[in-house]
């Protein structure tokens, strides 16, 4: 099996667009303009060490690295960290933080590499917001045997493609409501009973008892006894269930009692204390299908429709497997049970100001049907779960970041609490993307999409360096995109560049290249050793943890050099710590080298590879490093994986089994179970200190409402923030746009074969919004949002909500840019969306999740006309092309290129 | 006798490619030769291909279907493209009814692509020879590769089992069996050309929901004596009844 | 369809030959029913060189519609079941009999001529039958699938050979003329009315396949959003005239002027003029172009219904 892109490989190999040398901007061209002299690596690498040396004895932070590829975070994070630099994170800011944090602060785990639904098992699957980009093969191989097997499937999407289109009910939606939908949803699900609630009882926190005392500081938090072992004090076992057997309060999982999961009680200290589960009750009524359908655009008969099947599938279909397993408490349990309905959801759910409660309202949803890692629901994957939140942190303040010094902490991390946040005295962010601040405090994938306008304006600061690996930010990787190409190449009143020296690692010839002052071409990953390690994103199954290797089967093309070797050998130059010997000496040969001798910290046994560790390779998951790692994947398919006994598959939040067992190999520092958030206790914290009751760190005054707001303890809607300030009357359309399967992001218009699929692209326009519009099918016509405007063709289809216009993303190119000759479709007719979509609302407030800092790309209204003059609007410059002029026509025989 | 074809299944297939450029790469490397790309990197790029993937939409909004479909040589029983070819190049063979093209007779003449409906056959602009989907002949007949892998390529990629390969002549092969348990059908059934490719139908799988679901004894509301009784107060056929 | 000049040249260039020398041998035919010797030897000669001359630069042009003419003779191979291959063998069998005929006619072996020219009719009449049979027997073709096409290959290739005939006759023995101005007319009427018939019946036609049969979805609402490439195929290249519908418009126009009224015209008026009779002939003759040109156009392959939209 194998996807369009995989196949599609060896093109990408012979791309004319492929960087080969590395390349300094010429002297006295502007950037963006694409002039470059060769240079040589030893050159480069000089020019980068002496900068990178002084920035880091002085101030670290004013280094940058910001990569687009977040599979190799472990390594690039080490590097950022190693320096000393706060000022670090891959992409899933403008990604899918959302739907990680949403998920994790409430159930810890979350989609993707983290977990999925057990399409093997489930009978209904409920797929939302999933974009086509989100289509990995194995999701592809679970959906077809699913249906196949006679599962029902529903896609709640506003546009109905790829995977929505095999959908046996496809529900449209409006943008960005979804999180309107899921609460009436749910709302109708608790009233008329349809949830677990055997498992909300025993494994959330719904029955917990959360103080109703308005002035006090522990306000909204869950009661505790203080005579109580709290065990460990990081994630406390002490809270409080009120007993419905004995009418009285005792300790959370009391063996024999069971908790009233509604009413209102007082503790014998008088104290007024609610169940978790009668808050969200309270929270949820208001909320119902009539409600939603104003919202959504979904009939709130289909809304009540598709909530009772949710409800009767999984109480009625359920799923009991012989698998005898020991809880946390130690209660015996003879068998797993499952209910078999299954979610999936990505960036449609995310990619709003308003998707972090969105997608905790999915995860309470999942959690009110039972399905939490039980078969036919929602699975985790190790190294998930994690406890909430995960126990990595970040530096709390600037003293964390020092001369010469690596970082006191990690770049990204967990916050459980204000004292968490990595700001300054006065509240004020330390990091150039303001991640783990005030606007943002939940930030935990970090901000890419405002590092160039932050690093521009000098706010909080100005930076010196900012080395950017294989992200298009000069196009469609950045929302604005004229505004931050204009930014890239600004000058100060000293006539330099407001962001002083720019470094690019890509593969290829892109937009982004063309403005970098110096251009390191990477390989391909046919030609080089990867990683998909646990420290990272790694492939592990339901049933095991799994990592995996690539190993080069093309050597390098010209004197490209994959980014980890240029990370190696720089880490090596600078003398980081982690990457040198005491005499101060090199420490790794190369890459290879590091992956096999690098442990997380000296004699931990733990490094970037579970398989075959111990000299002998007899060791998995931790050991001493194996020189002959490598060999022994290669041996293996590249594939390692441990399978665990069926008894640590399920129900693993909970299981005392399994989490010794993931402690004994390190993949978790504590064994305490995991009780799913119904009730979030961290965002109550944040709450409490924007009210001016938390005893610790306060919000500065101009945040403090806004995180009274939106750190709401329990889940709730409201409409994104760009439509709060936008005149939507105005603006009727919401815009959004997908990634085709066939493409790889921007990466793949430089392949001679995936460029033949989608050469350009169209705005797809209901019918009906275009015939009111006065647009005709295939015309051309603009598209405008309060921040720009776009003149492109159109395409009916009858395929979208008539309230959304959307096109592929990044076929749209700059002319002469990925090597293409300038009248190629991609810049002559194909066009980006990014041009309507800003990266800050008024008041400089990055459109953005107000807890997360999650991008808003899906949040932009606009609205549409004809166009008389039948051209791409913006226009820009055409790329100068390098190299060899491009053939006029191709064909390949034993390996020799024949064309003209 | 045996009819090898393809069987592809409408109801899984997403739309995703991987049959289109995993057929182009395995038949550009093939011995027969190339299949050629024009304007590979320039104004509108066009290449040769014996698969593509087309999407079609069918309803209207709210009621519509999106609807994947790929299309290669269909391999007919009775191929009209076959008879019409002046040299014998365009030939089904007899073992097992594959429809092919003998490059090395082909004049590049066209008239067994007017002859096909189906649009199956593309010219390769520079070896001018007539070409098309050869179900993997130099795949299913090489004995050097694993029984496994003699399939076509876009069978091997298909990531959700969309397209399945087999005998359609022999009632108990996988093909023949998902034909008639799914409802099977030939495309252009009109001509008559009895396309040994089938396609599988959408099969929607409907929940019936019944209202007596929504009111159980063990409904756990109960447990937590939520679920709404009717007050004593509330007014009783006992209140007005008086025999 | 898209037209392609190289078929368009073969099949109205062979037509004309073909019908030239029926004109020649039907007088000779009817010379010897009637036990005399009319024709003269330089009409004869002409018109077989005409023939010839025609028939050789179809045959030539034809090579042009290939990608591998130097296999070209393998085309005779599937003469079993292939009108192309038949048109093949019996276009070349054709020009061999007719230089075999002006070769007896030039050696005075008029009875050998007679016989010869017997074979060629009977192969003129197959390549009528062929060339027709290479568009007629593509059934889904509709436009094409009709004994129209045949008829039509026939009636327009003899009147336009005899409109050559009768300039020929205006120009080398003009007593001849008359009679092939008639013969003209009357073939040109009758070309004319079989052209109108065809063109009325395609009025009609109704495609027998829908987007609901081509991907075998019962919906009478279909479209298609992608048809898998963008920069265009094979499929879109020799299947789609790609001009615009006044283009197409244009061509019917023109072919229904110039195939018979203008030529017509300009025959009855030539007085035997040999000049008007040949611009008559050059006039008829661009007609066919342009109405090959419109034959090929007018013809919607169901195999388009694939190849209606990009995305």
């Amino acid at each position: 099996m194998i996807c369009a892109k995989g196949a599609s490989g060896i093109m990408k190999q012979v791309s004319p667009a492929r960087l080969t040398r590395p390349l300094r901007r010429k002297p006295g061209a502007e950037r963006g303009a694409g002039e470059f002299e060769p240079i040589s690596w030893e050159e480069a690498f000089a020019l980068l060490e002496e900068r990178l040396s002084a920035i880091r004895q002085t101030d670290p932070k004013k280094f940058a690295l910001f990569t687009g590829r977040d599979q190799m975070q472990a390594l690039t994070g080490l590097f950022a960290r190693q320096f000393g630099t706060p000022n670090y994170a891959a992409h899933g800011g403008f990604c899918s933080v959302n739907m990680a944090a949403g998920m994790i602060y409430t159930i810890g785990g979350s989609f993707w590499e983290f977990g999925g639904p057990d399409l093997e098992r489930a009978k209904l699957f409920v797929m939302l917001g999933t974009a086509e980009d989100h289509h990995s093969n194995p999701l592809k191989i679970a959906i077809s045997q699913f249906k196949r097997d006679g599962g029902r499937f529903v896609s709640v999407n506003p546009v109905r493609t790829g995977y929505s289109a095999i959908a046996d009910e496809w529900v449209p939606i409006r943008p960005g409501t979804d999180g309107a939908f899921l609460l009436a949803v749910t709302n109708e699900i608790l009233a008329q009973g349809l949830y677990d609630r055997e498992f909300v009882a025993r494994y959330t926190n719904g029955g917990q008892l959360v103080i109703n005392d308005p002035g006090s500081p522990r306000h909204g938090l869950l009661a505790t006894d203080e005579d109580a072992d709290p065990g460990n004090p990081l994630y406390p076992q002490n809270q409080l269930w009120w007993d419905r057997h004995s009418g009285r309060p005792v300790l959370t999982h009391t063996p024999q009692a069971d908790p009233s999961l509604f009413g209102d009680f007082r503790l014998a200290d008088g104290t007024r204390v609610q169940p978790a589960f009668q808050l969200l009750a309270e929270r949820l009524r208001p909320h119902t299908p009539e409600w939603a359908e104003g919202i959504t655009g979904i009939p709130a008969a289909t809304i009540r429709r598709l909530a009772h099947e949710m409800g009767i599938t999984a109480r009625d279909e359920k799923i009991e497997l012989p698998i005898a397993w020991t809880d946390c408490w130690g209660n015996e349990h003879a068998s797993v049970t499952g209910n078999p309905v299954a979610f999936h959801a990505m960036r449609g759910l995310a990619a709003h100001s308003n998707g972090f409660h969105t997608v905790r309202t999915l995860a309470i949803l999942m959690s009110l049907l039972g399905t939490i890692d039980r078969p036919g629901g929602f699975r985790h994957k190790a190294p998930f779960p994690r406890a909430i939140p995960p126990s990595a942190k970040t530096p709390t303040g600037p003293e964390g970041v020092q001369p010469g010094k690596p970082l006191a902490g990690l770049a990204l991390g967990w916050p459980g609490s204000p004292e968490d946040l990595f700001v300054d005295a006065e509240g004020e962010p330390v990091r150039i993307d303001k991640a783990f601040s005030w606007e943002y405090p939940l930030s935990v994938h970090g901000l890419m999409h405002n590092v160039i306008t932050n690093a521009w304006r000098g706010d909080p600061y100005p930076i010196d360096t900012l080395m950017i690996f294989m992200a298009n930010m000069a196009w469609n990787s950045t929302m604005n995109t004229v505004e931050v190409r204009r930014m890239l190449n600004d000058r100060g009143p000293d006539g330099e560049y407001k962001i002083p020296y720019l470094v690019v690692c890509d593969a290829f010839q892109s937009e982004m290249t063309a403005f970098a002052d110096l251009v390191l071409p990477d390989t391909t990953y046919l030609e080089r050793h990867d990683v998909m390690s646990f420290l990272d994103r790694p492939i592990s199954e339901f049933d095991g943890p799994m990592d995996a290797v690539r190993v080069p089967v093309l050597p390098p093309a010209g004197e490209c050099k994959p980014f980890q070797e240029v990370l190696i050998e720089l880490a090596g130059r600078l003398g980081l710590p982690a990457f040198t010997e005491k005499d101060g000496s090199r420490k790794y040969k190369d890459y290879p080298d590091f992956i096999v001798r690098h442990e997380t910290e000296p004699g931990s046994g733990i490094g970037f590879l579970a398989g075959w560790r111990g000299a002998e390779g007899e060791k998995s998951m931790r050991g001493e490093p194996n020189p002959k790692q490598w060999e022994r994947y290669a041996q293996n398919n590249c594939v390692f994986k441990h399978e665990l006994p069926p008894s640590y598959n399920y129900m693993r939040n909970w299981n005392r089994g399994y989490m010794e067992w993931a402690q004994r190999v390190r993949l978790r520092r504590w064994g305490d179970p995991i009780l799913v958030h119904l009730y979030s206790e961290v965002l109550q914290r944040f709450r409490l200190a924007a009210q001016g009751k938390w005893p610790g760190r306060r919000p500065p005054e101009r945040l403090a409402a806004r995180i009274e707001k939106y750190f709401d303890p329990l889940p709730f809607y409201f409409s994104p923030l760009e439509h709060q300030v936008t005149d939507i009357e105005r603006y009727p359309l919401a815009a959004i746009t997908q990634r085709p399967m066939a493409m790889y992001h921007s990466w793949d218009s430089q392949n001679a074969w995936l460029r033949q699929i989608h050469a350009h692209n169209y705005l797809f326009v209901n019918p009906r919004t275009a015939r009111a519009g006065g647009i005709e099918d295939g015309a051309w016509l603009w598209v405008e949002s309060p921040w720009g405007r776009v003149r492109c063709m159109g395409r009916h289809s009858e395929a979208v909500e008539p309230g959304t216009v959307w096109t592929w993303n990044a076929i749209g190119k700059q002319p002469g840019a990925w090597a293409l000759s300038p009248d190629a479709n991609e810049g002559s007719k194909g066009f980006l969306l990014n041009h309507l979509i800003t990266e800050e609302l008024p008041e400089k407030i990055s459109n953005s999740d107000p807890v997360t800092g999650q991008a808003g790309w899906y949040d932009v209204r606009v609205r549409i006309y004809p166009a008389e003059e039948e051209a791409i609007w913006p226009q820009f410059s055409v790329l100068p092309r390098e190299g060899k002029p491009v053939p006029k026509w191709i064909a390949y025989v034993a390996g020799k290129e024949i064309g003209r | 006798m045996t009819q090898l074809a393809l069987v592809i299944d409408l109801n899984v297939c997403v739309g995703c490619h991987a049959c289109v450029t995993s057929c182009k790469q395995w038949n550009t490397s093939g011995a027969a030769g190339f299949l050629s790309d024009d304007n590979p990197y320039g104004a509108d790029p066009t290449g040769t291909f014996f698969n593509r993937v087309q999407t079609f939409e069918v309803g209207e909004f709210p009621n519509t279907e999106t609807v994947h479909f790929p299309k290669s040589c269909l391999h007919c029983e009775d191929p009209p493209c076959v008879p019409v070819c002046p040299t014998g190049a365009s030939y089904k063979r007899a073992e097992d009814g594959i429809v092919l093209v003998d490059y090395d007779k082909c004049i590049g003449c066209k008239y067994c692509s007017w002859a096909c409906p189906y649009g199956a056959r593309e010219v390769d602009e520079h070896q001018k020879v007539m070409k098309k989907c050869t179900l993997c002949v130099d795949r299913i007949d090489d004995a050097s590769l694993p029984e496994a892998e003699r399939k076509p390529a876009c069978v091997m990629a298909c990531p959700t089992s969309a397209r399945l390969f087999g005998d359609i002549h022999d009632p108990a092969s996988d093909v023949s069996r998902a034909i008639r348990d799914n409802g099977g059908y030939a495309l252009m059934p009109e001509w008559g050309t009895q396309p040994a490719n089938h396609y599988l139908p959408r099969r929607k799988t409907e929940k019936r929901l019944h209202p007596d679901e929504l009111v159980r004894h063990d409904n756990p509301l109960k447990v937590d004596g939520r679920l709404p009784r009717p007050a004593t107060g509330d007014p009783a056929l006992d209140d007005v009844t008086s025999w | 369809m898209r037209p392609a000049w190289s078929v368009i040249l073969l099949t109205t260039l062979i037509g004309a030959g073909q019908g030239l020398f029926l004109a020649l041998y039907a007088l000779d035919a009817w010379d010897a029913a009637r036990g005399q010797a009319s024709l003269a030897p330089l009409f004869v000669a002409a018109c077989i060189a005409g023939s010839l001359g025609l028939t050789g630069a179809g045959l030539a042009a034809s090579f042009f519609h290939l990608g591998h003419p130097e296999r070209a003779w393998r085309s005779a191979a599937m003469w079993r079941t292939s009108w192309l291959s038949r048109e093949a063998i019996v276009l070349p069998l054709f020009m061999a009999l007719v230089a075999l005929y002006g070769l007896a006619h030039w050696t005075g072996r008029l009875q050998g001529a007679l016989v010869a020219g017997g074979f060629a009719t009977a192969a003129c009449v197959a390549l009528f039958v062929c060339t027709g049979m290479i568009y007629a027997c593509l059934r889904f073709l509709q436009e094409w699938h009709t004994p129209l096409t045949v008829a039509n290959y026939f009636l327009l290739g003899t009147a336009s050979g005899l409109t050559a005939a009768a300039a020929l006759a205006a120009w080398l023995q003009p007593p001849l003329a008359r009679g092939y101005v008639v013969a003209a007319l009357l073939a040109g009427l009758l070309a004319y009315l079989g052209r109108l018939a065809a063109l009325a019946r395609n009025a009609r036609l109704r495609p027998k396949s829908t987007l609901a049969t081509a991907i075998g979805v019962k919906h009478p609402r279909i479209v298609q959003i992608a048809q898998g490439a963008m920069g265009g195929s094979f499929n879109t290249r020799e299947f789609f005239h790609g001009r615009p519908r006044e283009v197409v418009r244009a061509a019917r126009w023109t072919f229904l002027a110039l195939t018979f009224p203008v030529p017509g015209i300009l025959v009855v008026v030539s007085g035997s003029s040999a000049a008007l009779l040949g611009t008559a002939f050059l006039v008829q003759y661009i007609g066919l172009l342009a109405e090959r040109w419109y034959f090929f156009a007018e013809a919607r392959h169901p195999q388009n219904l694939y190849y209606q939209a990009i995305a």
